[in-house]
């Protein structure tokens, strides 16, 4: 199987070299230029590499995809932008991959709380601090090559700082946009949360109606005792192409929650991994919804780290017409990792025959005291669930519809920042493979 | 009301139901007894409209109607209720949700317009009541978690607020302690009326006690054996079903 191919990523570097950010910090340019060997050596990941076995990336060598250029924005509709965008969160957007300060709404932010442009924080000295030794230290380039590329090409991105005790009142959402045909929208997020604090955040995918690559990379620091929750909204265009990472390194006793909503792009990936010191927690939750030819994975690495570590993970996939969902979960208990509490859940509701799930639970176990379990299921509809709503007057159709929402509607309901919640609901009902179905049922 | 006429009925090549016939008249009760695999909840289900079965000779008429050509939901929609033996958890769905949409799909099947909101928790709320329920059970996904009793009381409910004209209830005693029985019989009772017909499978004539039935036929081997009066009920607590099967055998 041959290799997607990356020279144009290479050969191309020197030309947009200008539209990078953090020109000024030689410690980046010497981590760009690592990333960019990196991507050179060892190219696109290949199904030979185990974590891509089933994820073929060959589509993006069908377009060629170039840096998005700010000038060549498409200007947004503003009641379309609402759709997304949060009126009770402090938002950060980024226009195919740059920032908006006119889009932004960032009033009002406390004391001890930033939320700026990665490439603004980069030209500012204040913010030296906090993005050196930080940025690529959650993730290497020699991850993947969608994170070398990422690492050379990134444009610009958050970041987002928390400062110790702090407990914030509202969300923070970063909104992403795309709106330029065959753009390459390189990303990076810088999450810190100081020791005690808590917040909930949100990082958000969507575009016009254009075919597009979007690789997000979010690196997250959760400081000791402290709680992050991050949603992550993947609502790309149906054409778009999507390499989303999010690495995690939690403190001790840190606590991180992940709601992972998979619900856009012709093919689109998500990573999530995290590493647990001490009594940490970690809960991954995921729902990915796939209809006519759309691929969505979901890998997901914990790193039990230390000991007295909880994890849990619950994802489920809806899958109809040709789609193809994928879930590879990993959990690693490190020898030190004694008392280590481990649940992995993977479940996977096919619609229709052509549709397939590909589910793989590894664990990987080292010490010899933990607590370790995991599940996966691939089936179709209950049979006697649906006469048992059919012998209550409920027509065989919308039986189904009902127990498919259900199904799905388990994760929207983890879901408890109100308008939040009630843009996942929408989006999953528009882009659910029945129609007719009715918000009344929940 | 119903009228089931040499009714055969197979799973895969296997015949479970071999020529039963039966008699309904409006506002009648039949009590169905019978061993273990006799085909009862078979019987039930065929007429409900579940599907993996094959009729393979016989007829149900249901209120001048062919039953067995009709969907379930068409037939629940035409008034028959099954009260399950083994109630379904449907997680994600509410309890009050599918008692609205049954009822509405009920009233839009008559050509009738959709309840109104109030009065539709106020008919729920007092049924509620009726069965010594807790409220918040309507806001609980459908059997989710339920007890066994309480499954059986929740299939009760449904029935009494979708007021069907033939009501099958298929074991809904067993596994009742006193105390349920008496509020569910209460429940079934007060639903008693000359246009409704009842079907009671039971393994127990304590039910019998509590709901009098008209007619008690005894199932074995897929056909009925004997019938009779309530009368009947008593005997075979007494003595068993093998001097019916012996009997059977022997003929
Ligand atoms: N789907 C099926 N496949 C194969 N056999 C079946 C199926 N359903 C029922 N049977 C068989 O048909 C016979 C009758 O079953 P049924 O459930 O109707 O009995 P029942 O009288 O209700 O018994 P019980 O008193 O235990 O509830 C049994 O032998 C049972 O194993
Ligand atoms: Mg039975």
């Amino acid at each position: 199987m041959a290799t997607a191919n990356t020279s144009a990523y290479v050969d191309g570097y020197p030309e947009v070299v200008s539209l990078l950010c953090g020109q000024s910090l030689p410690w980046l340019q010497q981590q760009r230029a690592d990333a960019l060997l990196q991507l050179t050596t060892h190219g696109f990941p290949s199904l030979r590499d185990e974590d891509w076995r089933y994820t073929n990336v060959s589509a993006i060598d069908k377009k060629h995809y170039g840096v998005a250029l700010k000038s060549a924005s498409v200007a947004i509709d503003s009641d379309w932008l609402k759709t997304y965008q949060l009126a009770d969160a402090w938002s950060l957007v980024l226009i195919d991959g740059y920032f908006s300060a006119e889009l932004s709404n960032l009033n009002g932010l406390p004391e001890g709380v930033t939320v700026v442009s990665l490439a603004q924080a980069m030209q500012d000295t204040h913010y030296s601090a906090l993005i050196e030794g930080r940025l690529n230290s959650a993730v290497e380039s020699t991850e993947n090559g969608f994170v070398a590329l990422n690492g050379a090409y990134f444009v610009d991105g958050a970041l987002i700082y928390i400062s110790s005790k702090q407990v914030l009142a509202k969300p923070i959402q970063v909104l992403h946009i795309a709106t330029q045909e065959l753009a390459a929208i390189n990303t990076r997020t810088l999450i810190v949360a100081d020791e005690l604090s808590e917040a909930q955040l949100i990082e958000t995918f969507a575009g016009l109606d254009c075919a597009y690559l979007s690789v997000a990379v979010a690196e997250v620091f959760v400081g000791q005792n402290a709680a992050v929750t991050l949603h992550k909204v993947q609502v790309e265009s149906d054409k778009a192409l999507h390499f989303g990472g999010t690495y995690v390194k939690q403190a001790r006793d840190a606590r991180f929650r992940h709601d992972n909503f998979a619900l856009g792009g012709l093919l689109a990936r998500s990573d999530v991994h995290t590493d647990l010191e001490q009594a940490s927690e970690c809960e991954l939750n995921g729902l990915y919804l796939g209809v006519k030819r759309q691929q969505i994975d979901n890998h997901t690495r914990i790193n039990h780290l230390k000991p007295h570590g909880i994890s849990r993970q619950l994802y489920k996939g809806v899958l109809d017409d040709k789609a193809r969902g994928v879930f590879q979960g990993r959990v690693v208990v490190a020898e030190d990792a004694q008392k280590t509490d481990s649940q992995m859940n993977n479940r996977n509701l096919l619609l229709s025959n052509d549709a397939e799930a590909d589910t793989k639970p590894q664990l990987e176990i080292y010490a010899d005291d933990v607590k370790c379990a995991h599940g996966v299921t691939v089936g179709q509809l209950d049979e006697k669930s649906i006469f048992y709503l059919q012998s209550r007057c409920v027509d065989e159709e919308t039986a189904r519809n009902m127990l498919t929402f259900a199904f799905a509607n388990e994760m929207v309901d983890k879901v408890k920042i109100k308008s939040l919640h009630d843009l996942i609901l929408g989006q999953v009902l528009t882009r659910f493979p029945q129609e007719g179905i009715n918000k009344e049922w929940l | 009301m119903l009228s089931i006429k040499n009714l055969h009925v197979s799973v895969g090549d296997k015949p479970i139901l071999k020529g039963i016939n039966l008699e309904i008249k409006p506002g009648e009760i039949h009590a169905i007894m019978g061993p273990n695999g006799s085909g009862k909840s078979t019987l039930s289900h065929i007429l409900s409209g579940k599907s993996g079965y094959t009729v393979t000779e016989g007829s149900a008429t249901y209120q001048g109607k062919d039953l067995l050509e009709m969907p379930p939901e068409i037939r629940a929609r035409e008034g028959v209720f099954l009260a399950f033996q083994y109630p379904v958890e449907i997680p994600g769905v509410s309890n009050v949700y599918l008692l609205k949409a049954a009822l509405n799909s009920i009233r839009k099947h008559h050509g009738q317009s959709e309840v109104d909101a109030m009065d539709f928790l106020t008919l729920v709320k007092g049924k509620v009541r009726l069965l010594e329920m807790d409220e918040k059970f309507l806001y609980r996904a459908v059997n989710e978690g339920f007890s066994g009793g309480e499954k059986k009381r929740n299939e009760i409910l449904q029935m009494a607020i979708l007021e069907p004209k033939l009501c099958i209830l298929d074991e809904t005693d067993s596994g009742l302690d006193i105390d349920a029985l008496k509020i569910v019989s209460e429940g079934v009772n007060s639903l008693r009326s000359s246009g409704r017909s009842f079907v009671m499978v039971t393994h127990y004539q304590r039910l019998l006690d509590y709901i009098k039935p008209d007619f008690v036929h005894v199932l074995a081997h897929g056909q009925i054996v004997k019938s009779g009066g309530a009368e009947l009920a008593l005997e075979l607590e007494e003595k068993g079903y093998s001097w019916l099967e012996d009997a059977e055998a022997s003929a």
